[in-house]
């Protein structure tokens, strides 16, 4: 309980941002969907058309409409320039009015639509115009219909936009996202009920809005519209930067969504912090965008394996090894994209093939090469991407190994699916905490099947030849062995006396010294 | 032709087909100013019709028709309609507005507002208790909707009033309480009015002059005294007879 209570208490700038980036979307949702509707209403094609795009977009899952505006945005930067941000704010932005379009449109086009025939008749017997009749008749008549609309748009946005934090943009999907990847599930509740309680507080100032339209009581409908623009106005002000220019240089550091890579940027940040540099945080990137958030500047610094590059972004499936490999990522990110790598970190995260100690005494297992022996006799788990990775294919060419049979875990399961012996081999993220805790081996592959996998810290651009930020982060190249990762990670990991990515990273930072 | 022989309001050879329906077939008619004519005609006679080509509710297919000399066609139509008043059976007062914005509807779209004082003759121009001025329509009686709404088409001093089954949803006392006043505001004010009716009884007690209307044309143009003795001919004749045999019968009943 006093966890979530802590939790909730650090949520002040996620919500800050979430109120503001909700309250956008909302407002754009309205002043595209409140004149389309007005056409809608005097044409049935524009109706069915609008109303049919606004129901596709809807069919499209959230976090997939979120991720999409990222291509998008980059082809965009054919027309509209290099400068045009393709995460953070902007996409989150306009995925989100997208998706409040429908409930908006669909009840205004409805309300218009069945305005009084005879109040129409009376208009224009009147002597209005096409816009008086819309501004005296029509608009106050469907208001309330219109803001039962946007009432539910408010709703539908302020929980989708906790997918934001997934393209670089904070909300309060960030300790959703954070909790969900460290266990600590006391933040993920955090994260549920900050934006639940944001929903039903939104949902109820409109409701009042709607009240006092529907019962011509404008007192009512003001009070919610004040209240609710004091919502934004304060979520405004407060996320406003306060501290001015105090001259510190600014840098922020971007993180994937798993607990190594909190504690990465944790500990980059602390060492920066120290270094007087003013640092902010992108966290829980989608593995395909954080490397173009580097190369856009979108953020500064973040820490990414040598494997991942080599096959993600230079798409390369063969295995020249690990030096060749570090050379040419070094020189294609400098000469492709102008990123610097500052070095590696002195640890890889690979992917490994894992035994429990007991198997590995009993079979004399140390190496894949011993396993392909025993492997007949033997399952192998691993988590759904593994089996379909061209590493699985290579190790088992390789090796030549056949397994009796071939198991899927989801990863939190891969390890207790071990000790319980429902497999007898794992596929393992070499630098898991658990691989420690659980005294397993990871078995040695003397043919290198498998790519290596080094922690390498990247520069963006604008940092790449700063000697000032090299300087300052030099204590961590090379530096952290793979026990160390270890360790750290798994006081995240663990189910028991669990610590946060920054008490890690600063535990981290000590065995440095 | 001199100006003061002009005829107030004018249709000349107006027709109006909906594909090949042929809702008002080439009439030709001349109202003079401070007439209060009926058109009468069964369901699908072309009354209504004919009565919107002058407010331009409905544009004529053919033909043109001319308030003073001028065609209605040649003004926009917000214009147009700010000089005429317009009643219709489904009234279409504004519920989210008060029965004096109602009524102020029209001073406000030319620009100006009505005062109280005009407010309230408005009011009791047509039998309404000022207490009502500060109610929504929801909250009046069928009647009393009505009458807001012949005090909101008299509310910009319109010459021409036009009327659209005015009173067709109404009860038979409040019927003929404000048909009589409609006549007498008529006179008071010095209209010239069209009133569409499918009531012949109601036609023959309040008009000057009937119109009758078959199948888009006008077939029978007389006063009510002329209709009654039997002119006009047999589509008229055939709507006098059912009041003719009601008053009959009433009569009857009366000697015994």
């Amino acid at each position: 309980m006093n966890a979530l209570l802590d939790a909730l208490g650090n949520l002040g700038p996620q919500l800050a941002q979430h109120v503001l980036l909700s309250a956008a979307a909302v407002a754009f949702a309205i002043v595209l969907a409140l004149p389309l509707a007005v056409w809608a209403s005097r044409s049935p094609p524009v109706a069915r058309l609008a109303l049919g795009f606004a129901s596709l977009v809807q069919t499209i899952p959230a976090l997939a409409l979120l991720a999409l505006f990222f291509p998008v945005l980059l082809a965009a930067r054919a027309v509209l320039g290099e400068g045009l941000p393709t995460l953070g704010f902007l996409p989150a932005w306009l995925a989100l009015s997208l998706y409040a379009l429908l409930p908006i449109l669909r009840n205004a086009v409805t309300a218009l639509v069945n305005i009084d025939p005879q109040a129409r008749e009376a208009a224009d017997g009147l002597g209005m115009t096409a816009w008086q009749k819309l501004r005296l008749v029509e608009a106050p008549l469907a208001a309330p219909y219109v803001m039962a609309g946007i009432r539910t748009a408010s709703v539908w946005t302020i929980g989708a936009a906790t997918l934001a934090t997934t393209i670089g943009q904070p909300s309060l999907g960030d300790p959703i996202f954070a909790g969900l990847q460290t266990q600590n599930w006391a933040l993920v509740l955090a994260g549920c009920v900050a934006s639940a309680g944001l929903a039903l507080v939104a949902d109820a100032l409109f409701a009042l809005i709607e009240r006092g339209l529907a019962l011509r009581r404008p007192a009512l409908a003001l009070a919610g519209a004040v209240l609710a623009l004091l919502g934004v106005a304060g979520a405004a002000l407060s996320a406003a930067d306060w501290r001015g220019d105090d001259g510190r240089e600014s840098v922020v550091i971007g993180a994937k969504t798993f607990s190594e890579q909190y504690i990465l940027a944790r500990a980059i940040g602390l060492t920066l912090e120290e270094a007087g540099y003013r640092v902010t945080y992108r966290e829980g990137l989608g593995s395909a965008v954080i490397h173009e958030a580097l190369v856009d500047g979108g953020i500064d610094l973040y820490v990414d394996y040598t494997g991942t590059i080599w096959a993600n972004e230079l798409g390369r499936s063969d295995n020249p090894g690990r030096e060749a490999m570090f050379a040419k990522i070094v020189a294609w990110e400098r000469e492709a994209n102008g990123v610097g790598v500052l070095g590696g970190l002195g640890f890889e995260n690979a992917y490994g093939l894992a035994v429990r100690g007991d198997t590995a005494r009993a079979q004399g297992l140390a190496t894949i090469a011993d396993l392909a022996r025993v492997a007949p006799r033997l399952t192998v788990g691993g988590d759904p991407e593994w089996f379909e990775r061209p590493e699985w294919a290579a190790v088992r060419q390789a090796y030549g190994l056949r397994f009796a049979r071939q198991r899927t875990f989801a990863p939190t399961f891969m390890y207790s699916a071990l000790q319980s012996g429902e497999a007898d081999v794992i596929s393992a993220y070499t630098s898991d905490g658990r691989i420690a805790a659980d005294g397993l081996v990871v078995l040695g592959d003397p043919l290198g099947a498998l790519p290596s996998y080094d922690a390498v810290l990247l520069a963006a651009p604008r940092l790449a030849g700063d000697a000032k930020v090299a300087a300052a982060l030099r204590p961590l190249v090379g530096a952290i062995d793979v026990e160390t990762m270890r360790e750290a990670n798994y006081m995240v990991d663990r189910d028991q006396d669990k610590r946060t990515p920054d008490e890690a990273a600063r535990w981290l930072l000590e065995q440095l010294r | 032709m001199e100006p003061a022989a002009l005829p107030f309001l004018q249709f000349d050879d107006v027709s109006r087909r909906y594909g090949d329906v042929v809702a008002v077939d080439g009439v030709s008619l001349a109202i003079p100013a401070g007439q209060f004519v009926a058109l009468v005609g069964a369901s699908g006679s072309g009354k209504s019709t004919l009565l919107k080509t002058v407010n331009r509710l409905i544009a004529p297919s053919q033909g043109r028709v001319l308030i003073e000399g001028e065609d209605v066609a040649g003004l926009p139509p917000p214009r147009l309609r700010q000089g005429i008043g317009y009643v219709f059976q489904g009234i279409g007062l504004f519920a989210h507005m008060r029965v004096a914005e109602n009524i102020g509807m029209g001073p406000r779209l030319a620009g100006g507002r009505l005062s109280a004082e005009r407010l309230a003759e408005l009011m009791a121009l047509v039998e309404l208790d000022p207490s009502l001025a500060g109610r929504y329509p929801d909250e009046l009686s069928g009647g009393q909707r009505q009458r807001v709404g012949v005090a909101r088409a008299l509310a910009g001093n319109p010459r021409l009033l036009l009327m659209d089954e005015p009173f067709g949803a109404l009860d038979p006392v409040t019927r003929a309480g404000l048909g009589e006043r409609v006549r007498a505001l008529h006179g008071e004010l010095g209209l010239t009015t069209v009133m569409v009716t499918h009531d012949m009884a109601e036609a023959l007690l309040l008009a000057d002059r009937v119109l009758v209307m078959d199948k888009g044309r006008v077939v029978a143009d007389e006063a009510p005294q002329a209709l009654l003795g039997g002119a006009g001919g047999e589509v008229a004749q055939a709507l006098v007879a059912v009041p003719r045999a009601q008053a009959r019968k009433l009569a009857g009943r009366l000697a015994r």
